[in-house]
């Protein structure tokens, strides 16, 4: 392991080990801050007797359509969009600026026209992810070195073989990082939109927790949800670095 | 000239589909254009939409406030230093991406109800960009700025003040704009569901009563006056990076 490696991991393991001993040593009182140790407990518990799930099945799974959504609408609008110079100098402003929309703030509308299932989820979840992905789109097609579309040109290409031999593969690094934000962005849109309101899920069971004082089962999930997406960080950081291994740069 | 009729023609094409929306979905889901701005002129006329309004942005003007000093200083100490911006970036980048509204109930218990608990919230969504951001723009600085500083035996302050700054500037704003997305959008979230005040609190309250027309008529306008603000540190992102070329 690299030595930032080792001393991250210390770092971590030196944080977790002081809120430990501060809520053993009685510094946080348990109603505000339970043991980290006893959040592991009660995770693996509550993993083992099944109890969360159904939540955890629904909350990926909207999180998975989320994502499927995001990334295939956005790459598509992105690639039209790149083929449009018109239309993407009209949409450019509102593409930057999409961000600063406060989106939460549509989702009692998205329930009143959808009604109380998953699908305003899920529709936050896209939201939220589908314009990282059309600007990383709209980037690696900018990118393209022009001697690449040149060279498929001399070679007597179609426009179909550019698409798959050259114009795919020289913007791959820009659609990952499009997919990796899209994921992470739909994953912040299902979790909020489920703990603002909803009937279950994994935002819900906490928000539930909260409101009935169960302080276990809140840090618990709240562990849960940490590692989940510090796992899923890591796998997608080391594909990255595949990737970019294998091409050499 | 031709980009922003361009533009326009757009405003009016989803202008047209809201209205096609309405007429499909009917009064009891949506709010036609006219009756959202209707709604809205009303609302600007009543001394407690005021009240709401001035609740929310004295509550982003203070995470901002917090959320940009602290972001920047600590982004800025950690991109000078190699290996301590090496050990926090994961760790960060982890933060970034988790749902940070699930430490909501975090908050609340340190904070308690009130403007306090907003401010927190909505300083941890903006805080992260705004770090990540300011270290990107140290490291992108040209080794050779800080050859020169060290030729000319500039002190850490003189380093930080006379080169680091100006250079990162162009970065820095652009760190700033996402950090201000973020940060109003942690700021809503906490008055949509812990607040008796706030614009977040009246989109709650207005669906609680079903009444369509505030709701978005206040929807519209927040995400009116974020667009207009997020245009402004755009343009001036564009001005900046280009200058630096």
């Amino acid at each position: 392991m690299s030595r930032a490696g080792t001393i991250r991991l210390l770092f971590v393991v030196l944080c977790v080990g002081a809120l430990e001993a501060a809520c053993r040593g009685g510094l946080i009182s348990p109603q505000f801050v339970i043991p980290p140790s006893v959040m592991a407990a009660h995770l693996w518990q509550l993993l083992i007797d099944g109890t969360i799930t159904a939540d955890i099945v629904e909350t990926l799974s909207n999180v998975l359509m989320a994502v499927i959504l995001a990334v295939s609408v956005g790459f598509v609008c992105g690639a039209v969009l790149h083929s449009l110079p018109r239309l993407r100098r009209a949409v450019d402003p509102f593409l930057a600026t999409y961000y600063a929309v406060p989106f939460f703030a549509f989702y009692p509308l998205l329930i009143v026209i959808f009604g109380l299932n998953a699908l305003p989820i899920v529709t936050i979840g896209f939201l939220f992810g589908v314009v990282a992905m059309i600007i990383s789109t709209i980037n690696g097609l900018d990118r393209i070195p022009p001697v690449l579309l040149k060279t498929a040109s001399v070679l007597g290409m179609g426009p179909v073989r550019t698409a798959l031999m050259i114009k795919l593969p020289s913007a791959a690094p820009h659609l990952f990082t499009g997919t990796k934000l899209a994921i992470a962005y739909s994953f912040i849109g299902v979790i909020a939109a489920e703990f603002i309101m909803s009937s279950s899920g994994l935002g819900y069971s906490i928000a539930y927790a909260f409101n009935s004082f169960d302080n276990r089962t809140m840090y618990a999930l709240m562990l849960f949800i940490i590692l989940l997406v510090t796992l899923i960080n890591a796998v997608l950081y080391m594909w990255e670095q595949a990737i970019m291994q294998r091409r050499g740069s | 000239m031709r980009q922003i009729l361009d533009s326009l023609l757009l405003v009016l094409a989803l202008a047209l589909v809201w209205q096609g929306l309405y007429w499909l979905a009917g009064d009891l889901a949506l709010a036609s254009p006219a009756q959202t701005f209707a709604r809205a002129a009303e609302l600007l006329a009543t001394p407690s939409f005021w009240r709401h309004a001035s609740e929310t942005f004295l509550a982003l003007g203070y995470a901002l406030l917090i959320a940009v000093t602290a972001g920047m200083g600590i982004g800025l100490a950690l991109g000078m230093h190699r290996l301590s911006g090496e050990v926090a970036e994961p760790v960060l980048v982890s933060l970034y991406s988790l749902p940070k509204i699930t430490l909501y109930p975090v908050i609340l218990l340190l904070f308690g109800l009130g403007i306090s608990a907003k401010i927190a919230l909505g300083v941890i969504h903006g805080i992260i960009p705004i770090i990540i951001f300011s270290m990107g723009a140290v490291r992108a600085i040209a080794p050779v700025y800080f050859k020169t500083a060290r030729v000319l035996r500039l002190s850490r302050g003189q380093l930080v003040r006379t080169v680091i700054v100006p250079a990162a500037i162009p970065e820095l704003v652009s760190g700033l704009r996402v950090g201000f997305s973020l940060t109003l959008l942690g700021v809503l979230i906490g008055e949509m569901f812990a607040s008796q005040r706030g614009l977040g609190y009246l989109v709650m309250k207005s669906i609680g009563t079903l009444d369509v027309p505030t709701m978005m008529a206040v929807i519209v306008m927040l995400a009116l006056v974020a667009v207009l603000i997020s245009s402004l540190l755009l343009y001036l992102d564009h001005r900046l990076h280009r200058r630096a070329l």
